[in-house]
């Protein structure tokens, strides 16, 4: 199952309900204003690296640049994509959830 | 694989309007099929002919339009959205007795049924919203 999640952690706690919800083996892609639960040095970080044990976490790109980020400061083990591999997540996934 | 699309934002008032069409492009791109495009909610207002945004933006329901007529896309505007926003094509306008209408090429009206119906044929259906 793909969780797409379009929402800065600093603004809705969409990212933490979704990560406590996923499943083991489950993907989450962080979008749009999510982007900004995949960087280094926040109040997020050990969420997600605890996360990054039991599930996929990807970020897309193309977002990160919009908003001027750089995705050198992306956390370990979070991989990045951009819109094909966007798309790639959804067919891998059976179903995709919106966080909205 | 079979998409189908859910817009639920607006044009220029959140990114989900942009993500939307920026998916469902690089979908084609790879060969996938797109069911359908449903616009619901504020998202019926990608579907406004008379959007006029500045020479050097983006404009979006062009771009849609083009997608749409390369692609062969079922661009579908949600009827009851659409009516409270003022989003009228030529017969609902005629219908209703308004002296104007300003839904796109390429777009059409139709009712929520069209979004089940997506839902039950897609394989994906992808939802973007605020």
């Amino acid at each position: 199952m793909l969780h797409t999640i379009n929402k800065s952690p600093f603004e809705t706690n969409s990212l933490e309900t979704c990560l406590r919800f996923a499943r083991a083996g489950h993907s989450v892609l962080l979008f749009e204003d999510g982007i900004y639960g995949a960087f280094k040095g926040t109040r997020f970080e050990s969420l997600i690296t605890d996360s990054l044990k039991s599930k996929n976490i990807y970020v897309l790109v193309p977002d990160v640049e919009a908003r001027g980020m750089r995705t050198d400061n992306v956390i370990d083990g979070i991989k990045t994509v951009d819109y094909a591999g966007f798309v790639d997540l959804t067919v891998d996934n059976k179903t995709v959830q919106a966080w909205l | 694989m079979k998409f189908g699309i859910l817009v639920n934002e607006g044009p220029y008032q959140h990114q989900s309007s942009d993500s939307a069409y920026q998916f469902t492009k690089a979908a084609l791109e790879k060969g996938h099929e797109i069911f359908r495009v449903f616009f619901y909610h504020d998202g019926v207002n990608n579907a406004s002919r008379l959007m006029v945004p500045p020479q050097d933006d983006r404009n979006i329901v062009n771009r849609w339009t083009e997608l749409g007529k390369k692609y062969n896309l079922d661009l579908v505007v949600c009827i009851a959205a659409a009516q409270r926003r003022g989003m009228l094509d030529e017969n609902e306008a005629k219908r209703q007795g308004k002296d104007a209408s300003n839904i796109a090429e390429g777009f059409h009206i139709s009712g929520l049924g069209q979004l089940i119906e997506a839902g039950i044929k897609s394989e994906r259906l992808v939802v973007f919203g605020d």
